[in-house]
């Protein structure tokens, strides 16, 4: 091996071990931007992509579900058939009946319809909510900073489900959108107080100061910088939350607010199963499965984006 | 100075070494086996002997000075032998060990601060190390550390070791580590990077400290540094490590007059030095080997320029040199003599791009112009009623100006008001005092889009690589963020990002990648490639090197050298590296407790400095040739910057000024009364903020900016 022959490019780059030995012109090279490449990360994560099918195939089931149901069996979420009063699965009512003969199936696709939207909706309102508010204000300090934790400070003594309980009466039939809203505006406050604290060791480091002296914006750097470098505790934030919200809304159904009955969700139906759980174990047992599915799948989803974010956790693992 | 020894492992009969180690070895445990940190090292030292161990980071020489000790975590698995006074130390249980360590063999680590624990006092800490070993009541200790204290250069010990380490600066906290290593008379003192993180005053102080220290108690010293300069000065001989082994070993002047191995050779050959500034560096290209894979060979041949096939395949012992008394790992360590083989050099000296018109510097148009640069944090007090009860002023009225094409470095130790200043420039902010004009626009007369707009011609290059770019960004988007500010399409960002890549000597491939997978020299020149992207005009490097390894750090600074030739830009360069700054700087601003003290060419103010800072500066700084290292008289300053809430009246200088203290009473009251200006010298635009300024050549003759260079022959 001899010396290149512009001292000036003796680069280091020799012995770095390129992807495929490949060093063609540099015209070839096709530079990807982050968002591709985090995509093929996480497309290489086998569980990630297994958790994401089981996902799809919630979705599909919670959306076209009851209305397939529907045609071979006949049964919706509000028929009663008073000939099966809590009978177990069987060929006619595949996860069995309730007390008053409601199809326990039916109701476990129309609860899952719902909780899937109430959980993922809270899920990302909050944590979003906690990122933005979180970095901007440990990011731009002083005035902003003061306002907005006096408005987190506020929100944590406030007794949460006492709002959402008066405020989730009123609403009747159409309120379950309005108390997702609800349980996430109640759940992003400490999570934004983390962000912010991270944020404040963040916005000192070299690279916020390099973005910031080559001209990039504030939200550009709160967007493009900080939010991706605090990805692993948003994601797991998220993940959480959306369990979380959904046992919330279980709670707020059982005292009477936000879905109440006939309309169900798997957490109505498992606060309503559980008391007769060892006599009839069909009334929650497929709505808990399918809670514990859910969550699964978003945690194991949510590890592999966090992998695929993270440039030093594979290195980690991999080799 | 130099003992005539044997330098073979094995000593003549009867005169066992006071200290010896022997083959040892350590392996960590990794993902995929062991990796090796050290592999095989011998050496051997008799009273009052200092070796210095020299290596990049990751060559083991840390990790050989912690087994040594015994100090390793249990994963690690050591073998060999380390022998004191015949007595075999490894293996030993850790009860036994601790009596050793501490009282016969005794350690300095790198980190004064993180090495004293916080929350007891000074005093008690010292005191500790005595009671411990000797067994003597509270208070003999207490006054034997008080003693020690004394003797180590701490003023007022009596009282100052009732302080708490915080209170103590990073110089004093090293001098109180010294106390504890002496404290109980040891045999053997083993100092690990004793000055890596100090600023050169208080380095020279350190070191001056180490030498009285093994003279008052006849240790064998083992000083492990990465600074080849250290080692000039006060090493009797030394051991040159790569890849976990001893590559080369000897006396220190014939080594560092003739290496052998290419590796040293490349070391100092990419050192910059205060003595021959126009000298061209030779970068020693690629990084170091992964331990974990080491190649079948010599580690060093995919670096090395003159390997021949039989370097491939097998590792050369380290083996004596014929007709000396020193050892080099390398297949063609009979060829190689005073950096050349066979007539041509090991290192072929890389052409300095030099074709830069030199139109006059009067004719040039300013880039930066600062004028009463005045920057002041006030000290609050109070959580909900904040109350002002003092203020530091950090710069205070600081002029120069950079004009195109022309490298500036201001120098300064830590603490001196350097880095506020480049904030306060790279902010764009208007100033509180003062005028800051950039291509001749005032900043502070600036709209919100006039100062974006200036942004373009102002980009910076942090001192860390590590933290100074995204670790979630790959590197494409990583170059491609001031663009992407700018508004610049994508397709034209991808083009550019190829461009820089190649510009600054990496590869369109490393786009792709994170910053986590490449080295220091690499990342480093991401962030050159970064701040180039906006074709700015004036580029502020704020100790872009110091980070960096000696080897990579050549590579670096070439680089640097040929963007200003190529794409005239101007640098303003900030250093407290006097060599660096000397070897890149065409003007030089030296920087005392927020003042100018000294601001000229470069060749003036190195060849002829005039105030007593810059000389005191020049003369700690430590210059890599053992010959001329050795008959250099250094000014040593005492104690430390004044607190900046409480300076010295007139001049700031005075309470360290070695200057101030020889003058008779009549014309010292001149300097506690006059804050002295800046005074143009002799030739030029030399300036400097002294009274009684007076030219002082520090440097050893021959300093003359020669671009030819002198090669490594003498």
């Amino acid at each position: 091996m001899s010396l290149p022959t512009d001292p000036f490019l003796a680069a280091d780059h020799r012995l770095v071990p390129s992807a495929g030995g490949r060093t063609g012109a540099p015209e070839d090279v096709v530079v990807l931007g982050r968002r591709r490449l985090v995509l093929a990360r996480l497309r290489r994560n086998r569980a990630a992509m297994a958790a994401l099918v089981v996902l799809v195939l919630l979705v599909v089931a919670a959306v076209l579900g009851p209305v397939t149901y529907r045609w071979i069996t006949g049964w919706g979420y509000i028929g009663q058939d008073r000939t099966a009063l809590l009978q177990p699965p069987s060929a006619e009512h595949w996860f069995g009946t309730t007390l008053i003969g409601v199809d326990v199936f039916a109701q476990t696709l129309r609860g899952l319809q719902k909780s899937l939207l109430i959980g993922f909706l809270a899920a990302v309102i909050s944590t979003g909510l906690a990122a933005v508010v979180g970095a901007f204000a440990g990011y731009l300090g002083g005035w902003v900073d003061r306002g907005l934790m006096w408005l987190v400070d506020l929100l944590l003594v406030i007794p949460a489900f006492l709002v959402v309980a008066v405020l989730g009466r009123g609403l009747g039939e159409a309120g379950w959108p309005v108390l997702t809203l609800l349980i996430a505006l109640f759940a992003w406050m400490i999570t934004a107080r983390i962000v912010r604290g991270t944020t404040l060791s963040l916005r000192e480091r070299e690279f916020v100061l390099a973005a910031r002296f080559s001209g990039v914006s504030v939200p550009g750097i709160v967007f493009r910088h900080l939010i991706p470098n605090m990805s692993s505790l948003l994601i797991i934030d998220a993940t959480i939350t959306v369990a979380t919200a959904i046992i919330a809304e279980s709670g707020l159904s059982y005292f009477g607010f936000g879905v109440r009955p006939p309309d169900v969700s798997l957490g109505s139906m498992i606060a309503v199963g559980t008391p007769s759980a060892f006599t009839s174990p069909w009334l929650f047992m497929f709505a808990g499965g399918l809670l514990v599915l859910t969550t699964l799948a978003v945690s194991v989803l949510g590890d592999g984006l966090r992998d695929a974010l993270d440039p030093g956790s594979t290195r980690r693992a991999g080799r | 100075m130099i003992r005539q020894e044997p330098t073979t492992s094995r000593a003549p009969e009867g005169t066992a070494p006071l200290f010896e180690v022997r083959d040892l070895t350590v392996a960590f445990v990794g993902e995929s086996g062991p990796v090796p940190a050290v592999r095989g090292l011998s050496y051997a030292l008799s009273r009052g002997e200092v070796l210095g161990i020299v290596g990049e980071s990751g060559s083991g020489k840390s990790a050989s000075a912690l087994a040594v000790m015994g100090l390793l975590p249990s994963s690690a698995t050591v073998s060999g032998s380390v022998r004191l006074r015949g007595e075999e130390l490894l293996g030993l249980s850790d009860r036994r060990l601790a009596r050793i360590r501490g009282s016969r063999i005794a350690m300095v680590f790198q980190d004064p601060l993180s090495a004293l624990t916080p929350v007891h006092r000074i005093g008690d800490q010292v005191a500790e190390a005595v009671r411990i070993h000797q067994g003597v009541s509270a208070a003999a200790a207490h006054d034997r550390a008080v003693e020690l204290l004394d003797a180590v250069g701490i003023p007022n010990a009596a009282q100052r070791a009732r302080a708490y380490p915080h209170e103590f600066s990073g110089g004093m906290r090293q001098r109180v580590m010294i106390a504890m290593a002496i404290a109980n008379d040891p045999d053997v003192l083993i100092a690990d990077e004793p000055t890596t993180a100090l600023d050169v005053t208080v380095q020279a102080q350190v070191l001056a400290l180490l030498e009285t220290a093994r003279r008052m108690t006849g240790a064998a010293t083992v000083v492990i540094t990465h600074d080849l300069a250290v080692v000039a000065g006060i090493a009797d001989r030394i051991v040159v490590m790569y890849a976990g082994k001893a590559v080369e070993s000897g006396p220190v002047v014939p080594v560092y007059a003739d290496p052998r191995m290419p590796y040293t050779i490349g070391l100092l050959g990419s050192v910059p030095r205060l003595d021959r500034p126009g000298r061209p560096l030779t970068p020693i290209e690629g990084a170091p080997p992964d331990l974990a894979r080491l190649p079948q060979g010599c580690p060093f041949v995919s670096r090395c320029p003159v390997n021949v096939p039989v370097c491939r395949t097998i590792e050369p012992a380290l083996e004596p040199v014929a007709r000396s008394d020193r050892r080099a790992a390398c297949h063609r360590r009979g060829e190689i003599a005073f950096g050349r083989i066979g007539g041509a050099p090991v290192f072929p000296l890389p052409e300095i791009a030099s074709a830069r018109e030199e139109s006059p510097r009067d004719g040039r148009p300013a880039v930066l112009e600062v004028r009463q640069l005045v920057k002041r944090h006030p000290i609050t007090t109070g959580v909900v009623l904040r109350r002002r009860i003092g203020t530091i002023t950090a710069v205070d009225g600081i002029s120069f100006d950079i004009r195109e094409g022309e490298a500036l470095g201001l120098v300064g130790e830590s603490g001196c008001g350097k880095t506020t200043t480049v904030m306060q420039l790279l902010e764009l902010a208007a100033p509180e005092e003062g005028r800051v004009s950039m291509l001749g626009r005032d900043i502070a007369s600036l709209s919100r889009d006039g100062r974006k707009h200036l942004r373009r011609e102002v980009q910076v290059v942090f001192q860390d690589p590590f933290a100074s770019l995204d670790p979630r960004l790959p590197v494409g988007d990583i170059i491609a963020e001031p663009l992407r500010a700018f508004g610049v399409s994508l397709d034209r960002r991808h083009g550019r990002v190829r461009d820089l890549l190649d510009l600054v000597g990496l590869s369109a491939e490393h786009a792709n990648r994170y910053p986590a997978d490449l080295s220091g020299g690499q990342r480093q020149r991401i962030g050159i490639a970064r701040a180039l992207a906006l074709e700015p005009r004036l580029l502020v490097l704020d100790e872009p090197v110091s980070a960096l390894d000696v080897s990579i750090q050549a590579g670096v600074l070439n680089l640097l050298e040929h963007l200003k030739v190529h794409l005239g830009l101007a640098y303003l360069f900030v250093g407290h590296d006097l060599s660096v700054v000397r070897h890149v700087a065409d003007r030089v601003a030296v920087m005392y407790a927020g003042r100018l003290v000294e601001v000229g060419d470069a060749d003036e103010v190195f060849g002829h400095p005039t105030h007593p800072y810059t000389q005191a500066l020049l003369s700690a700084v430590p210059i890599p040739e053992p010959g001329t290292e050795r008959q250099r008289t250094r000014i040593l300053l005492d104690g430390d910057l004044p607190d900046p809430a409480d300076l010295p009246s007139g001049c700031r200088f005075r309470s360290r000024c070695p200057l101030f203290a020889r003058l008779p009473p009549e014309r010292r009251r001149r300097c506690s009364d006059v804050d002295p200006p800046l005074e143009p010298r002799s030739t030029g635009d030399h300036q400097s903020a002294c009274h009684w300024a007076r030219d002082n050549p520090i440097l050893p003759a021959g300093a003359g900016r020669s671009r030819t260079g002198r090669s490594d022959t003498d």
